[in-house]
């Protein structure tokens, strides 16, 4: 395994309750559950929610948050149903057919390597993942000698000496709450949207990080370790807050194709960057995007949102979608404090039958507040790819600025891009530019580059990085190099 | 170093190339010529490997080996090399970058160590002065907003970076207005070598007075119908392709 001095791994959510406590609870409501169960019943009820937040033993005011999102989300679903606005389709989702909580460590179920399929092991070649992280994603039992609780542990201290908190979410819950109770919520209200309601009522861990006044976060903050992202819930909650001064860099996510018997995956994640501060969060994401019909892949519906609350403070979003059946998501930034500066960097890639409705909101507020979006959507086989954004100056918004480039890419000719972006300007000194494009990697292009000694795949590869080059000059150098090699590896049978 | 034997190629299920026989050697330089809709593309393309053109009938060995047999860019690596007729753009992609992976696959297929960055920077900057090469062409993505002479000379530039053993010429000259002739004709004159070889198409005699071939080949619907010498290309200037075609149909008619 690939541990570089930059990767952090999440501890485990905390440990389970005592059985004299569960016995009281069960009692008080009526609620009866084995507690030696991995698993809560299928179904979703206040007494699951409960369930939930008694077996991570957490503190009155989570709960009551949790309910209070609960019966939010219920009254949507009774009043207006699932939102179905987005350009994408999908069947209808039961939510009383999921499981919401699971215990987090998946026990090893297979013997060796040659017991997982070999389309999943060629992708893991391609994409250049080691083999004891091949072992750990399929859930092949791992030698002993490897060991990363340890390692992760060195990185913690190192973190702590400079105040950093970086942790999971339930542990923030449990060693930290004046932080989430300050801050939780603030960016995405509980009842902002469907599917954040549902999160905030079921969610079962994620990341927190806290970084103190002047403090630069001095590495790349990550839930990289592949191991962990093989191991992610369905409702992740992250809440990352940058007080004045500070500086971090977060990355998510895996180029390794996740399986997930869990359909939805609906996380919530909010960024505060107090005044001079600056937070950037980027995302690499492949879950399995089903069978070449589409069947069986994840549908991966997101809240991000980061809100610039202080003066000359910034957020920057970066991500690179490959994987998902679906794709709904549109991490935003609302810039409040003056000159503060957002910024959104994409590349979402649709084939065989994938769909995607992506983008981001630039809510300006501020004086002198500045946004940049660039947005490459590339498009193959029968993939459908839709860039949506909204542009906003509030009328205080004195001399905001957003420039927006929105550059569309298919390849074959039986895949669609759209854009529908939303411009509203409340103030006489805003200015927003948008610019546009849409092009297609012809064969013509693919024989000129074979013709110079390419072969098809690095032919794509070139074509299509170019495309994107802007958005991976923003990622993390590491990961620049892994989002080049998981494109062509996304994209690989696009030009026949 | 090419041999052609009794080449027929249809596209889209017309047959165009109705038994080509060709034989280059290496240090050779010839020239291919014919009216429009002889052939001339397509012979080049069929070179090249382009997919859409089936070939019916007939053999090409290039260095012995069958390179009919051979994908484009496995043709490529061995060193076969086309200057397209209508090069086409990719962008975000710098010259430097597209020419430093093409030549860095070369080399692995010869076993050769790959060139970084820089070192591959050295040898653009002394092909850049060997060719007389604006530096600014090297950060441009390839052929973008490139003016039809300047995509023509790039392809020269690309030639002049792979050292290529068999340069196939597309119509090289087409749109080229005088002074950028001279500049590719220097180009490819420069490039010359008794162990790689060129073959010319082109539909027009003048770039001929800048690059003087060993032989000369006429093509008329599909079919060699007149080889020469250089002073071939004179006569045919002169007096145009229908003299070749009524001279063939008097041989082959009556």
């Amino acid at each position: 395994m690939v541990i570089t001095d930059e990767k952090i791994e999440l501890q485990n959510p905390a440990p389970e309750v005592g059985v004299e406590e569960l016995v009281d609870k069960e009692y008080k409501y009526g609620f009866y559950t084995d507690i030696e169960t991995d698993k809560a019943p299928r179904g979703l009820s206040e007494e699951i929610i409960r369930f939930i937040s008694a077996k991570k033993n957490e503190p009155e005011f989570m709960l009551e948050w949790r309910l209070k999102a609960f019966r939010n989300w219920v009254k949507m679903a009774k009043e207006e149903g699932q939102p179905r606005w987005a350009n994408i389709h999908y069947p209808e989702i039961d939510y009383q057919n999921i499981i919401y909580y699971a215990a987090p460590k998946k026990k090893p179920q297979l013997g060796s390597l040659d017991e997982v399929e070999p389309e999943l092991l060629k992708t893991f070649e391609k994409l250049g993942i080691p083999l004891e992280e091949q072992k750990m994603l399929t859930g092949v039992a791992v030698d002993a000698v490897f060991d990363s609780v340890s390692v992760a542990t060195t990185f913690k201290a190192k973190l702590a000496e400079l105040g950093i908190i970086f942790c999971s979410f339930s542990e923030a819950v449990q060693n930290h709450p004046e932080l989430v109770k300050k801050y939780l919520g603030t960016v995405v209200p509980p009842n902002d949207n469907f599917f954040a309601a549902l999160n905030s009522a079921v969610f079962t861990d994620g990341s927190f990080c806290y970084v103190p006044k002047g403090v630069r976060c001095p590495m790349e903050l990550s839930t990289y370790f592949r191991i962990n992202a093989a191991d992610t819930g369905q409702f992740e909650r992250t809440l990352i807050i940058a007080d004045e001064g500070a500086y971090v860099s977060y990355m998510e996510g895996c180029t390794a194709p996740i399986r997930d018997t869990n359909q939805l995956h609906a996380a919530v994640v909010e960024l505060i960057a107090l005044e001079g501060a600056t937070v950037k969060y980027a995302t690499i994401q492949n879950w399995y995007a089903g069978d070449k019909e589409g069947k069986g892949g994840i549908f991966n519906f997101v809240t991000k949102r980061g809100k610039c609350l202080g003066k000359n403070s910034k957020i920057s979003w970066t991500q690179v979608e490959t994987g998902a059946a679906i794709t709904w998501k549109y991490p935003s930034v609302i810039l409040e404090g003056e000159n503060s500066i957002g910024e959104f960097y994409s590349v979402a890639v649709t084939n065989n039958y994938q769909q995607a409705d992506t983008g981001t909101k630039m809510i300006h507020f501020g004086k002198n507040t500045k946004s940049t979006i660039v947005s490459k959507g590339i498009s193959a086989g029968h993939g459908n790819n839709t860039y949506r954004g909204l542009v906003k100056m509030q009328p205080r918004a004195k001399g905001a600025r957003n420039y927006t480039q929105c550059d569309s890419l298919l390849i074959g000719d039986q895949c669609s891009a759209n854009t529908f972006p939303y411009i509203e300007v409340q103030n006489s000194s805003a200015s927003a530019e948008h610019e546009a494009s849409t092009s297609r990697i012809s064969e013509d292009q693919i024989f000129y580059c074979k013709q110079r000694g390419l072969n098809t795949e690095n032919a794509i590869s070139m074509v299509v990085n170019g495309f994107c080059k802007e958005v991976f000059r923003e990622l993390p150098m590491e990961f620049a190099v892994e989002a080049t090699k998981l494109l062509s590896v996304s994209l690989d049978g696009s030009v026949g | 170093m090419l041999e052609i034997k009794n080449l027929r190629v249809a596209v889209g299920g017309k047959e165009i190339l109705k038994g080509i026989n060709l034989k280059v050697n290496a240090g050779e330089v010839h020239a291919v010529m014919g009216p429009n809709g002889s052939g001339k593309s397509t012979l080049a393309q069929v070179l090249a490997g382009h997919p859409a053109y089936q070939v019916l009938e007939g053999e090409v060995l290039y260095q012995g080996q069958n390179l009919l047999e051979m994908a484009p860019e496995d043709r490529a690596k061995e060193g076969v090399f086309m200057a397209f007729q209508y090069p086409v753009e990719i962008p975000g992609v710098s010259n430097a970058y597209f020419l430093r992976s093409a030549y860095n696959e070369i080399r692995r297929h010869r076993g050769l160590e790959e060139l970084d960055a820089m070192e591959f920077l050295k040898l653009l900057r002394q092909k850049m002065k060997l060719m007389n090469t604006d530096e600014s062409l090297i950060s441009r993505p390839v052929n973008e907003g490139f003016s039809g002479g300047e995509k023509k000379k790039n392809e020269i530039f690309q030639m002049a970076v792979l050292e290529p053993k068999l340069a196939i010429l597309d119509e090289t000259d087409s749109g080229l207005d005088i002074d950028a002739l001279k500049v590719v004709a220097a180009g490819v004159n420069n490039l010359r070598r008794p162990e790689n070889a060129t073959v010319l198409i082109t539909h027009y005699q003048r770039l001929l007075n800048y690059i003087t071939p060993d032989f000369v080949h006429v093509l008329v619907d599909g079919r060699i119908v007149r080889s020469g010498g250089k002073e071939l290309a004179l006569e045919l200037e002169d007096k145009g392709y229908d003299w070749v075609k009524d001279k063939n149909a008097a041989l082959v008619g009556a």
